[in-house]
């Protein structure tokens, strides 16, 4: 593994592996709080994402490493028209390792095939954002203690939401995975994913329109925002925006130890009243993502 | 039926579904080729019903990735001294570079015009191609 662009770049062995480093990062913090001395991460994000940079940030910090970059296009040398991939030659001269964020979609894979040091696709348009894969899985893992026998449902934008496309291809490669798709029509799951991933590898999938019905089955429920900037159409997206929401009169059909997760940030997509719930999962989501980008770092810097 | 002239030494393109030959014509820059070119349409076929052939008096490298991209069961004769040398069979390539461009707007291929445009087989059972950045779906 020398870069993670596309989460299906890592065998189903790398993440277990990379999962198994981030439980012993979090049992053993201290043992790790310098192991990264002397090794910079540059944070190349050509759009705004607090969180995944911050998360990338935090975690290279945690690791005893330092930290450069920019968070906007409008700061970096984009802005005066340079290609990705000369921006990704220079950075190579001051860092050990690159983050970034593009709104164009294969951008990462264009930076990773013109350095030697290792590339992470912290997000490239609608397209992957494979550490978020990371911590999905990791945070199933660590609370479920299986990746396995699961039946998961998304729940929102299913067409356009990266994250969902990319947690459905990364489950697919597990035994007795059981997937539902709570959408409106209007944003159902694109049809690659139907065909090319549940179908290939006969996943049993149901798709529905109906939350309140499909609740009671899951044992983890992934919430997504349904994202404005996703949108063409001002209209379609304030139609549509609440058509799904999470409160605590639909978890009283949910199982006892149903799991919700949400990538974040949420707008209003899960009722506040839900965040005291014991299944409300997604905030501890964001540190289960620290984690296993320290234990990504790692990894690819050969460190670990 | 129309005669056209055998070739001695050169290149036929048969079983070209009719219709396409002008296409594929183009698509391979044979307007550049100076030695003679013929497009036969609509030729009576047993298999086809009808087809279109192209005949070029003249041997070169081909791009038998485009032809096979184009279509599979087209069948490249290499012509010698009046004889039948090779009959190329065509599979789908792997990867085809700079053939055609990825038409997905948030593409960072759309911005960034130097890059080259290629794609790679993704389902060679349904012959389709996915963009090597972007993964969208090639359109025929």
């Amino acid at each position: 593994m020398k870069h993670l662009i596309d989460p299906m770049d890592l065998s189903v062995k790398e993440i277990d592996d990379i999962l198994k480093l981030s439980e012993d990062i979090i049992a053993n913090r201290e043992t790790y709080s310098s192991i990264c001395r002397g090794k910079k991460l540059a944070t190349l994000f050509f759009e705004p994402s607090t969180r995944t940079r911050l998360s990338f940030e935090a975690a290279m910090l945690e690791l005893g490493g330092s930290v450069i970059g920019f968070s906007s296009a409008d700061s970096s040398s984009a802005a005066k028209g340079e290609s990705v991939a000369d921006t990704a030659r220079t950075i190579e001269k001051y860092a050990d390792i690159i983050a970034m964020r593009h709104p164009k979609e294969g951008s990462s894979k264009v930076a990773s095939l013109h350095v030697n040091i290792p590339v992470i696709n912290a997000g490239d348009g609608g397209h992957n954002h494979p550490t978020q894969t990371l911590t999905d899985l990791l945070t199933i893992y660590e609370i479920k203690h299986r990746l396995h026998s699961l039946t998961v449902g998304f729940c929102g934008d299913l067409k356009f939401g990266r994250t969902v496309h990319s947690l459905i291809k990364a489950l697919s490669r597990y035994d007795n995975i059981k997937i539902i798709l709570i959408s409106p029509d209007e944003l159902k799951i694109p049809s690659y994913i139907r065909e090319e991933v549940l179908q290939k590898n006969n996943i049993p999938f149901v798709e529905t329109t109906d939350l309140e019905n499909s609740i009671a089955d899951l044992d983890v429920l992934y919430m997504t925002r349904v994202q404005r900037e996703r949108f063409f159409n001002e209209a379609d997206y304030i139609r549509l925006k609440d058509s799904y929401i999470l409160n605590l009169q639909k978890l009283n059909h949910a199982k006892e130890d149903l799991s919700i997760l949400h990538p974040l940030p949420r707008v209003n997509e899960i009722s506040t009243e839900v965040d005291h719930d014991p299944r409300a999962k997604y905030f501890e989501q964001v540190e289960y993502g620290k984690f296993v980008r320290m234990a990504l770092m790692l990894k690819l810097l050969n460190l670990k | 039926m129309l005669k056209v002239d055998s070739i001695e030494n050169g290149i036929v393109l048969d079983h070209i579904k009719a219709g396409k030959a002008m296409e594929i014509y183009h698509q391979l820059n044979l307007d550049h080729v100076s030695s003679s070119v013929a497009i036969i349409k609509n030729v009576k076929s047993q298999v086809m019903g009808l087809k279109d052939i192209i005949k070029i008096n003249d041997v070169f490298d081909l791009n038998l990735d485009l032809l096979g991209y184009i279509d599979t069961n087209i069948t490249v004769n290499i012509i010698k001294d009046n004889k039948i040398l090779e009959k190329k069979k065509l599979d789908l390539p792997n990867e085809i570079h700079s053939i055609i461009k990825c038409k997905n707007p948030r593409c960072i291929t759309s911005i960034e015009q130097e890059l080259e445009h290629i794609f790679t087989l993704a389902d060679k059972e349904k012959g389709i191609y996915r963009c090597y950045y972007c993964e969208e779906k090639a359109a025929k």
